[in-house]
């Protein structure tokens, strides 16, 4: 039996787990969809980070680097849209959404711009470069905006099937990715836009976990079945429009909700959750998440550990809400 | 563009396009008449001589393009857009009231508005967009902007700035009107701007310095600007509530209408006169 020290992604966990980078997903995928000669790609000086490089590559007259003007890369994008392109742009989260926020504001949401912001080197698993590059609120400032649509893949694979569909259907849209490579959820293609995925099926309680963290949840699960809980895993790759269905449906069938995710407690997933629960059928809902604070320097996975962001953090949840009646 | 519009007059078209200017204001007790006003002649002479467009298609793909960036001058943008044919003059009485297709600031659903605006300093990276977009589709249209002096306090200016010149977008033309007012009085009291052609020259571009009352030197600019290896940008001298003496160089009618019937009178007069 699994013991509940080693549900730590460090020392040795994440070494077992199969990994891949999202961010090459969506190099590669951007790669494919640009054959359409509507694609044009910018990127604001981390191109080679982003792997929009890749695109850019393969389709060098379709690619813009604006240098670090993460503003004026949303403004140009809204330009760009109004005469027919299908519009990519990508930076790191922290700047796509909060250096450049009025612009997705005004140019990309209120002028209903056909543009796609894809972002990478979300939350503390930017690592070593700390707090000022570590997004936490990206998820709050983009799900606040009136038509913008909020993505996050839990893999590689789904990160594929995204950018597709973001690719196929007219934005704005939001992804938001990692940095780190991101521990392999999927054997088989299962994102449907607007509905969260079953990952297992469970009766005592509703895991909600959207990103890097729905693999964490996955582990939670399997461990907390060998202590004779029964979780259900919910995958919420479609932050908005939030699945307002499964989570009433978890609410009632399960009573108790627990989200995870790599972001602030604050206007993540844990609070479009709770905001559901509280309009239609309250039962307790706790949010796993960074706690009002920024985050700091460190390893990716030192930090998901020291920030409670792991299967052992899931599972403590877990267990504490077991322990009130319902 | 329509033979018909090219035969009318220009000065009376501004009269009227200033007059539409101060009622619509007045209407709505409240929106932008100061840099409305300063921007009239450059509007009226893009929209009734310059711009290749169709108000019976608005939506075009070949048509020139004109961006707002500093968004408030909208009771002068659609005033000319309505002279124009692009909707109805009866919407403008909407201006600014609830439920009414003609907001505060621009927005790109109302027909002849390619891009919407109001948050300064981002109508010019739009502009670049659109100009970028040209190029990358082997088009021959043009994209004209225009731009506040108070609009550049604003780093994103300076951000189109460096892109429209690292991009060579000569399809590019972009007015600055350079009234020397904002909301809280003086530009360079506020924050100095100084020599705009001689910083936007810096910058890579095409630049020169005009009387933007003067239909002459404005079409004279626009000529200059058509065998440009660059982007061009025509900095216009103005006179911030021009027409209207009340409310000429003050700061106070940056954003505000005729305060009474009385005063509406006396400025439809001037304009009249003028």
């Amino acid at each position: 039996m699994m013991m509940s020290t080693e549900l730590n992604w460090l020392p040795d966990l994440i070494n077992k787990i199969e990994k891949k980078s999202v961010r090459e997903a969506y190099g590669s995928t951007l790669v494919s969809v640009g054959a359409d000669k509507s694609v044009v790609v910018l990127d604001a000086d981390l191109s080679t980070s982003t792997h929009t490089s890749m695109f850019q590559k393969k389709y060098p007259d379709r690619f813009f680097n604006v240098g670090i003007s993460e503003n004026n890369m949303m403004g140009v994008a809204s330009g760009l849209s109004w005469t027919g392109k299908k519009v990519f742009v990508s930076s790191f989260a922290i700047f796509a959404t909060g250096r450049a926020y009025d612009f997705v504001r005004q140019s990309v949401c209120y002028a209903d711009s056909d543009v796609r912001i894809v972002a990478t080197h979300a939350g503390l698993t930017v690592g070593e470069d700390g707090a000022t590059h570590q997004m936490l609120e990206d998820i709050g400032l983009m799900t606040g905006l009136p038509r913008m649509r909020v993505l996050v893949p839990a893999d590689a694979m789904e990160t594929e099937q995204i950018v597709r569909y973001v690719y196929e259907n007219r934005g704005p849209f939001y992804v938001r990715l990692s940095r780190e490579r991101v521990p392999v959820v999927h054997e088989a293609e299962t994102f449907k836009y607007g509905k969260a995925e079953t990952i297992a099926d469970g009766d005592d309680i509703t895991i909600m976990a959207t990103g890097i963290l729905v693999s964490a949840a996955k582990i939670a699960a399997s461990y907390l079945k060998q202590k004779g809980i029964s979780a259900r895993v919910l995958n919420v790759a479609t932050i908005k429009p939030i699945d307002s269905d499964a989570i009433i449906k978890a609410a009632r069938e399960t009573g108790r909700i627990l989200t995870a995710e790599e972001h602030s407690i604050y206007n993540g997933l844990g609070s479009r959750v709770s905001e559901v629960v509280t309009e239609t059928y309250p039962v307790r809902v706790q949010r796993l998440g960074v706690r009002d604070t920024f985050g700091e320097s460190g390893k990716s996975w030192q930090l998901m550990d020291k920030y409670g962001l792991n299967p052992m953090g899931i599972v403590n949840g877990v267990e504490e809400m077991m322990k009130v009646t319902i | 563009m329509q033979d018909s519009v090219q035969s009318e007059n220009l000065e009376e078209i501004a009269k009227e396009v200033r007059k539409s200017i101060v009622k619509m204001t007045f209407e709505a007790k409240s929106g932008h008449p100061g840099g409305s006003l300063s921007a009239t002649e450059i509007l009226t002479y893009l929209y009734f001589r310059e711009l290749n467009i169709d108000p019976a298609n608005p939506n075009w793909p070949d048509r020139d393009r004109f961006v707002l960036s500093k968004g408030h001058a909208t009771p002068a943008l659609y005033s000319v857009l309505s002279m124009r044919g692009f909707f109805d003059s009866s919407l403008l009485q909407g201006f600014r009231k609830i439920s009414s297709l003609l907001q505060g600031h621009v927005v790109n659903h109302v027909p002849g508005v390619d891009i919407t605006a109001g948050s300064l300093g981002q109508g010019l990276s739009n502009a670049v967009g659109l100009a970028l977009a040209a190029r990358i589709d082997k088009k021959n249209y043009r994209v004209f902007a225009m731009i506040g002096d108070g609009e550049s306090d604003e780093g994103s200016i300076w951000e189109a700035a460096l892109s429209a010149a690292h991009l060579k977008l000569s399809n590019l033309i972009v007015f600055l009107d350079r009234n020397m007012i904002q909301l809280d009085g003086f530009t360079e009291e506020i924050l100095t701007l100084g020599d705009l052609e001689a910083k936007l020259r810096s910058f890579g571009w095409r630049a020169t310095t005009i009387d933007g009352h003067s239909f002459a030197e404005i079409r004279k600019a626009i000529e200059w600007a058509k065998d440009a290896d660059r982007p061009t940008m025509i900095v216009a001298r103005t006179v911030k509530g021009k027409g209207v003496k009340f409310m000429e160089n003050n700061p106070e009618y940056h954003g505000k209408p005729a305060p009474n019937e009385e005063k509406l009178n006396e400025a439809l007069r001037d304009i009249e006169g003028m």
